[in-house]
């Protein structure tokens, strides 16, 4: 094997973590810029093949520093964890280059080498927390990312940019310590803080209390993290202002991230004990997915700027995601394992439609958009083609991830929940055509008629994504297959 | 060419032609239409190919793409879905000579992105009708209500604002909520979407399961319009006439109705559906809908309204034969596929001409204006007479078979129902008839122009000029709209002496 074979899944880490603080020696924005999007294209070849080794040859294990775990780390990647690494990377592949113009215009010149070094920890810090199988090497990797975001959320011109940022570091910080809490209890009952090693030792102890209260901080930290409702509050506000490169590539990535912990500790740590089953949390979590999915898509249906009413459609999103892992069967699994990556191709498409009405219009609430058809028609094309993917109209990716989530709901015989599910994306269909109709039968305020596009270094990314969204939309064999193979593989590993 | 390459051919073709329209650039209108007019052609050229070959007793089937695992978009050629495939690219032709005279002699704007939706939305009909499983059909119905939107929503003035939504809302919601659920729940009680003889779901679910299934499906299709579902489709007449006429009673409606036979016949089985009577309480609806649609098409005064809700009646007619489940209803139902389309078009295109040639919308208003229109007028009634289900017109034929299958399966009520629906056409359609030619012209009408000025009126080209034939008070449409109206007229003769053709074609499916 070669170097890059055999050191793959750390690799994918180092070089965007080393590759950051060069940004600052940099200090040019333009230099700057090219550094990152180079280190972020070399991240995304090594994500693919990446996948491409562990599609091929199963599971890969690398002891970190040759000290094989239990004692080291060790990092673990599954089909699961590729195709995490895989959509981390490939959208900081596509929001980079978009980066470069939306950052321009909406962030002061000094501080852009500042945005792109933190881009670039927060994509390691992404990154670690899909490859590690060390707990605490996990919340490593956590707070990496997490401290990035609170700055790249803040660092835009807009004031109240930073109290988004400080709820959001208050409330990510909360997560993040009750998760070390859980992690510490855990390593109290069992000694041990190697996920696979802790999930052969948590069945001699999962009765005891300590263990329960560690499940409890685990799932109510990443929770927080992830934005499960009730816990969202401090979502749309972060992604509201921060700056749109910024929100595109969080939206697509930073919820799936945690969403995949949470998954790997439910399935893999806790596995054994099929804690959904054991300890009865599985109607309660279902509960409050749909809860999730229906006041999402509501709030939504209320605001009047536009990347907010993004942000709650990502709550109500949020909510499939943990419905389809939480219902118990492989496919609906498989369904919520798909709509990670469906929802990070549309969610990020729709933001990045945002960014080039912000970029010529300097405002996204939803009156500034009328006559939007006229005046900026690709950049108003792709915000419907986002929209269909929303609404799950067949040929895009939102309808791949229905399909399967239904069909999990009814092979469980669940039938209520995949009605639903239909009336969910109901909801989304009012929230979408409010927007398509103020775009296209209003005509724009006086002295806005002329045509006027978002610059081609915008839309072009814009573009590439919403084209993934059809593609893998139409042609979803790729993702489906992959999909089930991660969600067969985490449900068998818990029998 | 083999018949699989022709079956793609058939979607490519009007795929290509709405390309062609889109880029042909807004100064070359000749071109544009031009383009249309040839697509359509071409594309009915191939259908008959390939009815001819599955008249032959052959069923080619081709898979596009795999769009899931185990789920691909195949296209599996039967006679149910030539016959409508049929019909829809045969009446695209005379569509696009009408269309080319209305929507000139109407000033239409947007007209570019008018015949690239209208391309688009055949090639979903065509989809439609070639699906070789559910899922296939799902995606092109889908594709087919968002094609035509923007052509209801065509003039954007606040009215046409609002049908839009309607539209879109019914028609969204229904095959959301409904439809997608009942599909993805047959795959997974059934394990395949594939349409098969006998149906796919015999057997492999219990008798409730298939109950709320069948339920979902019919009310999921919300193109055929069952109450209380059928709002959109008076909300669509504000579009322009021709997709009124095409897309209205033709294209869209029968996809409808169609996609309910599809699902009765080889999703279900017409013999589970007897065995089980899952479709009874729809066939009471069906009837309830072909009943209170034709009352409420009485007390419209917008001409276009009534043909309308008289579409939603008839609609019911199609639905209620599947609902029978007896091969003859079904067969039935299929009958009047054709029978209504080639009725409803010929009335819709009267109401255009008289719209756009006499500027004249509601009832009330076109007292006499058969003297001054008489052909358009003398095609109205011939429909009527169709619609009606009068000899010597294809109408009757499929009448004929629904009622025999209400007899058959002892259910007389439902040939009340069909008996009292004839007398309420009469009711309605006659009159626009009778005033046309013998009312007297009110005065003040004259002077209506509902908004058009008759300095626009037809522009000074020898196909859209108005026909006089030399007789003093004559102003009848021109020729570019006159010669599809007497063509759609003649088709409804001929199918009266052409009906048993159809029932031995379509006789592999329901036997007889």
């Amino acid at each position: 094997m070669s170097f890059i074979e055999t050191h793959i899944s750390v690799l994918v880490v180092i070089v965007p973590l080393i590759a950051a603080p060069f940004c600052i020696l940099l200090r040019n924005s333009v230099t700057a810029w090219a550094w990152a999007t180079v280190v972020c294209l070399v991240t995304m070849a090594l994500a693919v093949q990446l996948l491409q080794q562990v599609w091929l040859g199963g599971t890969i294990s690398y002891d970190l520093g040759n000290w094989p775990g239990p004692w080291g780390i060790v990092y673990r990647v599954d089909e699961l964890g590729a195709f995490v690494v895989l959509i981390v990377a490939a959208l900081a592949a596509i929001v980079l280059p978009y980066a470069k113009t939306s950052i321009e215009r909406e962030i002061p010149k000094e501080r852009h080498y500042l945005v792109y070094c933190m881009l670039l920890l927060c994509i390691a810090g992404l990154l670690g927390m899909a490859v590690t199988s060390d707990a605490f090497n996990l919340f490593v990797f956590l707070e990496i990312s997490s401290l990035a975001t609170y700055v790249l959320v803040g660092i835009g011109q807009d004031r109240r940019a930073l109290t988004a940022a400080l709820r959001y570091l208050i409330l990510g910080t909360l997560g993040a310590t009750f998760y070390v809490i859980g992690i510490g209890m855990l390593y109290q009952m069992t000694g041990s803080l190697n996920m696979t090693d802790l999930a052969t030792l948590l069945p001699a102890v999962q009765d005891t209390r300590t263990v329960h209260a560690a499940l409890a901080f685990i799932v109510v930290g990443f929770g927080l993290k992830l934005a499960m409702f009730p816990l969202h509050f401090w979502l749309p506000n972060a992604y509201t202002f921060a700056p749109s490169a910024v929100t595109v590539f969080l939206a697509a990535t930073a919820t799936k991230v945690a969403i995949y912990s949470l998954i790997r500790l439910i399935f893999t740590v806790f596995g054994d004990i099929e804690p959904l089953e054991t300890y009865n949390l599985r109607f309660a979590v279902i509960i409050l997915a749909v809860a999730g999915m229906f006041a999402g898509s509501l709030m939504a249906i209320f605001q009047t700027n536009i990347k907010r009413m993004l942000a709650y459609s990502s709550v109500a999103q949020v909510g499939y995601m943990i419905l389809g892992i939480s219902i118990g069967n492989a496919l609906a699994m498989a369904g919520g394992i798909i709509h990670m990556f469906n929802h990070a191709l549309m969610k990020g498409a729709l933001f990045m439609v945002m960014g080039c009405v912000m970029y010529m219009l300097g405002s996204v609430k939803l009156e500034d958009m009328a006559g939007l058809g006229k005046r900026m028609p690709f950049t108003a094309a792709a915000f419907v083609a986002g929209g269909f993917s929303l609404i799950g109209v067949p040929l895009t990716v939102g309808f791949v991830s229905k399909f399967y989530l239904v069909q999990g709901a009814l092979l469980a015989g669940w039938w209520p929940i995949a009605l639903l599910i239909m009336l969910s994306s109901l909801l989304a269909i009012i929230y979408v055509w409010r927007v398509v109709e103020m775009m296209y039968f209003r005509s724009p305020a006086i002295g806005h008629g002329q045509m006027t596009e978002a610059p081609m270094t915008l839309l072009i990314p814009t573009y590439v994504l919403l084209a993934a969204v059809f593609w893998f939309g139409i042609d979803a064999t790729f993702t489906g297959d992959l999909a089930m193979a991660a969600a067969e593989s985490l449900l068998g590993g818990s029998k | 060419m083999s018949a699989e390459t022709l079956i793609l051919l058939a979607l490519g073709v009007p795929f290509l032609g709405s390309l062609f329209v889109l880029f042909s650039g807004p100064g070359s209108a000749n071109v544009r239409d031009g383009i249309t007019v040839i697509s359509a052609v071409i594309l009915f050229s191939i259908v008959w190919t390939l009815i001819g070959i599955v008249d032959g007793g052959a069923r080619p089937s081709v898979t596009l793409l795999e769009m899931l695992p185990g789920l691909s978009i195949t296209f599996t050629l039967e006679p149910i879905g030539m016959l409508f495939a049929g019909i829809a690219s045969f009446l695209w032709i005379l569509t696009s000579f009408y269309a080319y005279g209305y929507m000139r002699g109407h000033h239409e704007a947007n007209q570019t992105r008018f015949f690239f939706c209208f391309a688009i939305a055949i090639m979903s009909a065509i989809g439609i009708a070639f699906a070789g499983n559910m899922l296939t059909l799902f995606v092109f119905y889908e594709i087919l209500t968002i094609s035509t939107f923007p052509l209801v929503a065509h003039s954007g003035t606040d009215e046409a604002r609002r049908a839009g939504r309607v539209y879109l809302g019914i028609l969204l919601s229904t095959s959301i909520t409904f439809l997608l659920t009942a599909i993805i729940w047959t795959y997974v009680e059934a394990g395949t979407l594939d349409f098969r003889e006998g149906g796919i779901l015999a057997g492999n679910a219990p008798v409730g399961v298939i109950g709320v299934l069948f339920g979902l499906y019919i009310y999921g299709i919300g193109k055929a319009a069952l109450m209380p579902f059928h709002r959109w489709l008076p909300a669509a007449m504000v579009a322009p006439t021709p997709v009124s006429a095409l897309l209205h009673a033709v294209a869209v409606v029968k996809a409808g109705v169609f996609s309910v036979i599809k699902v009765s016949v080889y999703i279900f089985g017409i013999d589970t559906l007897a065995t089980t009577g899952v479709s009874t309480w729809l066939a009471y609806v069906a009837a309830a809908t072909i009943l209170l649609a034709s009352l409420v098409a009485m007390r419209k005064d917008n001409l276009k309204a009534r043909l309308a809700y008289s579409t939603v009646s008839q609609l019911s007619y199609i639905v209620l034969g599947a609902m029978l489940a007896s091969n003859i209803g079904a067969m039935g139902s299929t009958m009047h596929i054709v029978m209504h389309a080639f009725g409803k078009i010929t009335l819709f295109f009267c109401a255009g001409a008289i719209i756009v040639f006499a500027h004249k919308t509601e009832i009330s208003d076109m007292h006499g204006l058969g003297r001054k229109m008489p052909v358009t007028f003398f095609c109205f009634f011939i429909a009527s007479l169709s619609i009606i289900g009068l000899p010597p017109l294809g109408g009757v034929w499929s009448k004929w078979y629904l009622a025999m299958a209400a007899v058959e399966t002892e259910q007389l009520i439902f040939v009340a129902v069909l008996m009292i629906s004839s007398l309420l056409n009469i009711a309605y359609l006659m009159p626009v008839v009778l005033y046309g030619f013998f009312g007297k012209e009110k005065s003040a009408a004259v002077h209506a122009h509902d908004g058009h000025d008759d300095h626009h009126a037809p522009p000074d080209h020898p196909m859209l000029k108005h026909l006089t034939f030399g007789i003093k008070g004559v102003k009848e449409a021109p020729v570019m709209c006159l010669a599809p109206i007497v063509l759609t007229t003649f088709g409804c003769f001929a199918l009266f002496f052409y009906a048993d053709r159809i029932r031995l074609f379509l006789a592999p499916v329901f036997g007889g």
